[in-house]
């Protein structure tokens, strides 16, 4: 089973008036069905790896493969392509676009990569609104939803094109618990039911504890880790 | 391609009152370039029409552009020559009938021959420096722009028997005489001969008006003692555009100097070409304004939506589809108000086409404003409509779409 992601001392330097570390020497391997806690404290770099592995930002030194493919020759474009297709995200904020309904937002994804007819992406959208509990919230705009809701939304925009990696940063920050646990149980089923890889930030150190494996940063640098390749 | 527009449309759409602004501004800069462009035009045209009207087309007079050579310059290689004097013959165009006759085979016009004459109009004590214009009747209609100025009278009258003359109004009022008054001509040769007013016109051009005396070719040559002689030939071309081409042709011909309407007005119509960049400046002036206007809207949009920008390039949405998105708004709105200001242009050309005024030093003739009707007009101020659109959406779509997203996100969190 190749890998998923692979990165070789993975490292990203902001430039800035002094130059600030934020990601350092990170090697990790994450493959299919995974289920990935990353730890830390706040400024120890968890968001910053999330969007590196996202290819949302580039390294400065260290190697990323995704799906056994070499992202720094890419072209923009190329990641662009490879991020609409391979990895879904889930960010704090809903990110939601707010002119459009939640069926909408979950469609936009799978029109930009245009494989379906449109009667195929709406009832795809449908089908994943439903399955997370949305189906009488189809045809509202966010400011018509609650946190949850929003939250739920944003998960089912992530699976639009089916990707095999979820990228959550801090995923249920801003959320009550009631919500929040939800929200967990959602991204566990996405693992154990749908086969996805979910690679999670969190500062919440009880829900780590429930995912399978936990990568623990502190000043960049990988200082634990712990339940590799653990899987089922 | 559909889903960046109905991106597009939303972020437009959502902002009614600065994109009506901005569609505005857009429309005015196009309505009034076209208004403008129209009337511009129009005076113009006007102005040429009036100027090919008014004068011949070609006017071929007895004189030649260089001197005449002299044998010694054919015989010898070096030769000067200084002190030369004119040849004391009898100036008019040589051999006229052959002229004549052979401009008559192939001229596409109409043309008429006449003799000038220097000489002074004499009533009752009073005088006025006049030409005296020597012509046939019948063909001088065909060309002179006078026909359809005659106060009283008309050159048909000339041939009614007697010594008639046809004289400006303002001639007439200086020397005090009326229709049917015998006035005296005195040419520069001595001779005198009298004349009966049997027509009265007026052109506005007073040089005409106070100047000209026109009798019969025969009266005229009796009169300068310059039998059979015509020293001016006025052709009126089918196509006035044409006038270059036969000026040169006649000039080959016959030798003599043919002016074409055009170079006779060289200076007139340099200024027009100088009016022109002028109207084009102020054009392209209101449009670079009517250009902030659409970078105003599309900068703010892009300021509001970093974050749906930052939403998107996660989601999968490349820098090229960004810079489309915020283009294809700019070019919305310029779009937009191009169809806009069409109305608003054509509305304020008919506008102005209804204007009517009065001249008031004559008091007498209603005129309209000239207005060129030109398709051309609204693609012109279209097209700079929408090429100003296009870079005013287009510099702050390409900042929009190199916002590196992480910054943005990590800002929200």
């Amino acid at each position: 089973m190749t890998s998923l992601i692979e990165t070789t001392d993975l490292t990203r330097i902001l430039h800035e008036t002094v130059p600030v570390t934020l990601v350092r020497d990170v090697t990790l391997s994450i493959g299919e069905r995974e289920f990935v806690a990353v730890t830390g404290p706040s400024g120890s770099g968890k968001s910053s790896l999330l969007y590196l592995l996202g290819l949302l930002d580039r390294p400065s030194a260290g190697t990323l493969k995704i799906r056994g493919r070499d992202a720094e020759p890419m072209s923009e474009k190329e990641r662009a392509t490879t991020r609409l297709a391979n990895i879904g995200f889930v960010f704090q904020f809903h990110f939601l676009l707010p002119e459009f309904t939640a069926r909408q937002n979950v469609e936009i994804p799978m029109r930009k990569l245009a494989r379906l007819t449109r009667g195929e992406m709406r009832e795809r959208a449908t089908a994943l609104l439903t399955s997370l509990g949305l189906e009488g919230h189809l045809d509202k705009r966010p400011d018509q939803l609650s946190g949850g809701q929003r939250q739920r939304v944003a998960v089912a925009r992530a699976l639009a094109n089916d990707p095999p990696l979820i990228l959550a940063d801090e995923p249920t920050g801003s959320l009550d618990s009631k919500s929040s646990e939800q929200v967990f149980a959602i991204l566990e089923a996405l693992v154990n039911e749908r086969g996805k890889t979910v690679v999670a930030v969190t500062h919440d150190l009880e829900m780590a504890a429930r995912m399978h494996r936990r990568i623990h940063l502190v000043d960049g640098r990988i200082s634990e880790e712990e339940g590799a390749k653990a899987g089922f | 391609m559909q889903l960046i527009l109905d991106i597009a449309w939303t972020h437009i759409a959502g902002r009614g009152r600065q994109t009506v602004v901005a569609i505005i501004g857009v429309a005015v800069g196009v309505g009034f370039s076209i208004a403008m462009a129209a009337l511009m035009q129009g005076g113009q045209d006007d102005f040429v029409r009036q100027l090919v009207d008014t004068m011949p087309h070609v006017e071929v007079s007895d004189e030649q552009r260089s001197a005449r050579r002299q044998p010694a310059e054919d015989v010898f290689e070096v030769a000067a020559i200084s002190g030369l004097r004119p040849r004391d013959d009898r100036r008019g165009i040589i051999n006229p009938t052959a002229a004549q006759s052979w401009l008559e085979e192939w001229i596409p016009g109409r043309f008429a021959a006449t003799l000038h004459a220097e000489g002074v109009i004499r009533y009752s004590g009073r005088e006025v420096g006049a030409v005296v214009i020597g012509i046939d009747p019948e063909r001088e209609a065909s060309v002179s722009p006078i026909v359809e100025d005659f106060r009283e009278g008309s050159f048909a009258a000339l041939t009614a028997g007697g010594n008639n003359v046809v004289i400006g109004d303002t001639m007439a009022s200086r020397l005090g005489a009326g229709l049917g008054d015998t006035i005296t001509a005195v040419s520069s040769e001595g001779l005198t001969r009298n004349f009966k007013i049997v027509g009265l016109f007026h052109t506005g051009t007073t040089a005409r008006d106070e100047g000209e005396a026109y009798v019969l070719q025969k009266n005229a040559q009796i009169l300068s003692n310059r039998l059979n002689a015509i020293n001016r030939i006025s052709i009126k071309l089918d196509d006035p555009n044409a006038a270059p081409t036969i000026a040169r042709r006649v000039e080959a011909e016959l030798g003599y100097k043919a002016v074409a309407w055009q170079e006779a007005n060289e200076s007139i119509l340099e200024a027009l070409v100088v009016r022109n960049i002028i109207m084009y400046t102020v054009v392209a002036a209101i449009m670079l304004v009517a250009g902030f206007g659409i970078f105003n809207i599309i900068s703010t949009i892009t300021h509001e939506k970093a974050r749906d920008i930052a939403i998107m390039k996660s989601l999968g949405f490349s820098e090229a589809d960004m810079r489309r998105l915020f283009v294809l708004e700019g070019l919305a709105i310029g779009g937009a108000g191009s169809l806009l200001g069409w109305a608003l242009g054509f509305s304020i050309t008919y506008a102005l086409s209804l204007v009517h005024f009065e001249i008031a030093a004559t008091g007498q003739e209603m005129t309209r404003l000239p207005i060129a009707w030109s398709m051309l007009h609204y693609l012109i101020a279209t097209a700079s409509a929408v090429g100003s659109a296009a870079v005013a959406g287009y510099l702050p779509a390409r900042r929009a779409a190199q916002l590196n997203p992480v910054d943005i996100i990590r800002g929200a969190t």
